[in-house]
């Protein structure tokens, strides 16, 4: 094929960003599913050691949640959310980055507003509407149950 | 097959993600909202569950099982105490990971030191 540098410059623009987003997308399916299946091994895990449905939830959840916190202080889950995105974004372990990222990144503001405040930069907005469509829920469930 | 369950419903919520990133530009702060919202309303008509109950990990790792998980709080409390559990059941059901994650990162933050950048 002959082409100039500049039409080949253009073919590139234009198939690019689709198949970026295609290879973005087959990274956070193999890192978000990856994830996953680990969480699900914790869940044998819980189960095999005897804990009830919910129990095992919520230890799956606390494991996660300590082990993303962990890689996020070593400064690794940055470097996962770069390659994968929404793979290291959606999963639960995220939303713990989300809280230890700030946390740590604003220490130097001291312990009140620093840590303490900026741990909620994304958790907080999280927590809010979370907890708000809850009440929503609740309410209609109030009624029509 | 638990397992592969897992990976493929967990992925392909995580893909629903990426597509939201590319696609809109929407900041990852607003997907984890929409995600947690969507889950928490998904959860209230019942319809979360159920991959819940196909996939384990793969649909309650995910935000939208963080939000599925408060739904179901806020309606057994709701069952339990009457009026009050609409105020109280989506906190309950998520207390153990809030806690978690700001227990975590504070002494994450006593311990580790920010990267030079």
């Amino acid at each position: 094929m002959n082409m100039s540098k500049k039409e080949y410059g253009d073919m590139v623009k234009k198939a690019s960003p689709n198949s970026k987003i295609v290879a973005n997308c087959i990274k956070a399916f193999a890192v978000g599913g990856t994830i996953c299946t680990f969480g699900q091994g914790l869940y044998a895990l819980c189960g095999a050691l005897g804990a009830s449905r919910d129990m095992q939830g919520m230890l799956v959840a606390i494991s996660l949640i300590f082990l993303a916190v962990l890689v996020t202080g070593l400064g690794k889950y940055d470097d996962l959310v770069k390659f994968a995105g929404a793979g290291a974004g959606v999963p639960i372990t995220g939303f713990a980055n989300a809280v230890a990222a700030p946390a740590i990144e604003f220490k130097k503001e001291g312990y009140i507003m620093g840590v303490g405040a900026k741990m909620f930069l994304i958790a907080g907005p999280v927590i809010v509407y979370g907890t708000l469509s809850s009440m929503i829920v609740g309410l209609i469930y109030y009624f029509v149950r | 097959m638990d397992y592969i369950k897992a990976f493929i419903i967990g992925g392909a919520i995580c893909i629903l993600g990426q597509i939201l990133i590319d696609k809109t530009k929407l900041t990852s702060a607003r997907i984890l909202v929409a995600f947690v919202v969507l889950g928490v309303f998904l959860g209230g008509i019942g319809l979360y569950q159920p991959l819940v109950d196909f996939a384990g990990a793969g649909a309650s790792v995910p935000l939208p099982g963080f939000g599925n998980l408060l739904a179901r709080g806020v309606m057994e409390e709701v069952d339990r105490m009457g009026f009050i559990g609409i105020l109280t059941g989506g906190l309950r059901a998520s207390a153990a990971g809030i806690m978690a994650a700001v227990l975590f990162s504070f002494v994450a933050a006593l311990v580790f030191e920010p990267k030079a950048k």
